[in-house]
């Protein structure tokens, strides 16, 4: 065992004509411990005219041993040393006739810094190069999901119906816990904050314009979305990529199923449908949420909450953050799908890809949901 | 003959599943030594359990005199040092780059300073004939050749006693496959390696392996040298070598 082998090794004894280097113990990778920086620490600064080198007590080597050996020995001759090695066995000769074959040249990988300017230039090239072809590569993919689309509204039959209704349970069905979750939290949150302000006016009632319009037109629309990319735009884009890695696409390819109809189509189109259900859900547990927190803390019975709430909500504003839906949807599926068509051969890469997916998910969902409030005001809306 | 590795009545099970009734095996020192069998015969999982990656039911694993059963923990790792294992798909570290993943154990194990292990991981790479540019690929930018080269040179980068090879040429043209093989016959030579290795290649069953044992019906059907496995009578082994492929190279021997 390793433990009872005697560590590695060396003496330096310098005599008028020639310094003798007596080395002994065991030279395993296990065992040579601190004896690389010793080395380097006792030998870089050697001078002499002959160097004996005598390996006799070497009790056992392997290649990383020898390769130390070597290492040193071409160092001290390129110092100028006349250097010769004695007292290696037969078994150790054969190994150092191995290292010495197969031996890189140690001069070879030695790679000079570039200059810190060049390397940003370089980087800045490279990001932008990158974030072209990511652009074009992701038109040359919704070209190709449309025109995959087109076909199937010309002939709906062949639309993966069984797959969408899949996706929808597992997308929309599935989600239903943590959306109820979040948004009851997100009713109640609004309510306190409004409650607060509210009361110092007098105006408690208030709080039901502020809830229903705020939670319809905005915050159950957004937050749903941020859950779906989290949850379902990320398992897209890691689904997809295991098949990319796994060579399920090309199969799918060679056997002229088209990845966008088996694959994508049917995952866009059921996120396209659940969502808008989604945020209708959304909706009635936000208020629920506000409701709550209204009675308890302003006061404001369900009755006369429920009673305010129809005199204040118009159905537009429901309408328009359900209407938002398929919006946030198609992005949010099209972005986890095309990451993951992107995923290469290595597995590094699936996480790479998965987190880029929501990122990119979660900024064109508020982006998208910037512009409705731009057209919507516009429009007066 | 001094055994290296030696199974006495190994039992496995998956669930219902018997794959291994009292398997009883010994690999002698120096040799390369063939596991062979039919797909799902149980060899790659004897393999696994002789590198300590799954137990079997019951039985002895003894390799280089320890009971597998009985091991502290610091003689499991001391034995782990001592073997190296290449797997059929290379598991290469595929966020390192090959220098990386053959220097990794060095690097985590010794106190070797980088130039050195650099060097020794340079030594290794032209070992095993991989290219120099080589070292700084990434697994996925490498082709299936050299893939098996590269696991290969990480599994030797401690200078392993013992080397442990799933079905090294599956996945290898002819002229690759035969490369692969005189190169580990080549390393056995430098080393003194005794090989364990799973395949079903039968040039490389004729060229390299010094002894071999036949896997089938959930026992050991033959062991011994070609010669001998090659004189039992049973159908398997009839099947195997004797069967449309076997048979050219049964006529034509070495």
């Amino acid at each position: 065992m390793t433990g009872r082998l005697p560590r590695a090794g060396i003496e330096i004894l310098a005599q008028e004509k020639e310094t003798r280097i007596q080395s002994f113990g065991d030279w395993r990778a296990e065992t040579l411990g601190e004896l690389p920086h010793d080395l380097e620490k006792r030998l870089s600064r050697l001078k002499a005219k002959k160097v004996l080198w005598d390996a006799s007590r070497i009790s056992g080597m392997d290649s990383s041993g020898m390769v130390l050996l070597t290492h040193y020995l071409n160092l001290l001759r390129g110092q100028g040393c006349e250097v010769e090695l004695s007292g290696l066995r037969e078994d150790q000769q054969k190994l150092r006739a191995m290292v010495d074959a197969y031996a890189a040249p140690s001069t070879a990988h030695k790679r000079q810094g570039e200059s810190r300017l060049l390397s940003l230039l370089a980087d800045t090239g490279e990001a932008v190069a990158g974030a072209w072809s990511d652009l074009v590569s992701f038109l040359a993919f919704l070209g190709e999901d449309f025109l995959v689309f087109l076909g199937l509204v010309l002939q709906p039959w062949k639309m993966r119906w069984g797959a969408i209704v899949k996706n929808i349970q597992e997308a929309g069905v599935r989600a239903l816990p943590i959306i109820t979750l979040t948004s009851f939290l997100i009713g109640v949150v609004i309510a306190y904050q409004g409650a607060v302000q509210l009361q110092k006016f007098g105006a408690n009632i208030f709080v039901v314009d502020m809830i229903a319009i705020s939670v319809t037109r905005e915050l159950a629309p957004l937050i749903t979305a941020i859950v779906v990319a989290g949850r379902t735009g990320s398992s897209y884009t890691a689904q997809i990529g295991v098949m990319k890695i796994t060579q399920e696409i090309d199969a799918m390819r060679i056997m002229g199923f088209e990845p966008h109809r088996f694959l994508v189509l049917p995952r866009v189109i059921a996120v396209m449908i659940a969502l808008p259900l989604m945020i209708f859900f959304a909706d009635i547990i936000g208020i629920i949420g506000g409701m709550v927190v209204a009675n308890i803390h302003l006061n404001i019975s369900w009755m006369e909450f429920i009673h305010r709430l129809q005199n204040v909500l118009d159905v537009k504003h429901v309408w328009i953050g359900v209407a938002k839906g398929p919006f946030f949807a198609w992005l949010i599926a099209m972005a986890g799908c095309f990451r993951g068509f992107q995923v290469s051969r290595n597995t590094e890469s699936i996480g790479r890809y998965t987190t880029i997916s929501v990122v990119n998910a979660i900024f064109l969902v508020i982006a998208c949901d910037a512009l409705f409030s731009v057209v919507f005001t516009r429009l007066g809306i | 003959m001094n055994p290296i590795i030696s199974v006495t009545d190994v039992v496995t099970r998956f669930g219902d599943n018997l794959v291994h009734d009292h398997v009883s095996l010994s690999v002698g020192e120096g040799e390369i030594y063939g596991l062979l069998g039919g797909s799902g015969s149980g060899k790659s999982t004897l393999l696994r359990e002789m590198i300590m990656l799954q137990q079997p039911e019951s039985g002895r694993l003894e390799v280089l005199g320890y009971d597998l059963n009985r091991l502290s923990r610091n003689e499991a790792a001391w034995l782990r040092r001592q073997w190296g294992v290449l797997f059929q798909a290379g598991a290469l570290y595929s966020s390192l780059t090959v220098a990386e993943n053959i220097g990794i154990t060095l690097k985590e194990y010794t106190a070797l300073p980088r130039s050195i292990i650099d060097e020794i991981v340079h030594m290794k790479i032209a070992m095993v004939g991989l290219p120099e540019h080589a070292a700084q690929l990434y697994p996925a930018q490498l082709s299936g050749g050299m893939v098996k080269r590269a696991a290969l040179a990480r599994a030797l980068a401690r200078d392993p006693q013992l080397l442990f090879l799933d079905e090294p040429t599956s996945g290898l043209d002819p002229i690759g496959a035969e490369a692969f093989d005189k190169l580990i016959m080549e390393l056995r030579e430098m080393l003194k390696l005794t090989v364990v290795m799973v395949t079903h290649d039968l040039d490389s069953i004729w060229t390299i392996v010094d002894r071999l044992a036949v896997l089938g019906e959930k026992k050991v059907i033959a062991e011994g040298t070609l010669e001998q496995v090659m004189a039992t009578q049973h159908p398997v082994i009839r099947k195997f070598f004797y069967g449309e492929r076997g048979r050219l190279r049964s006529h034509h021997g070495k």
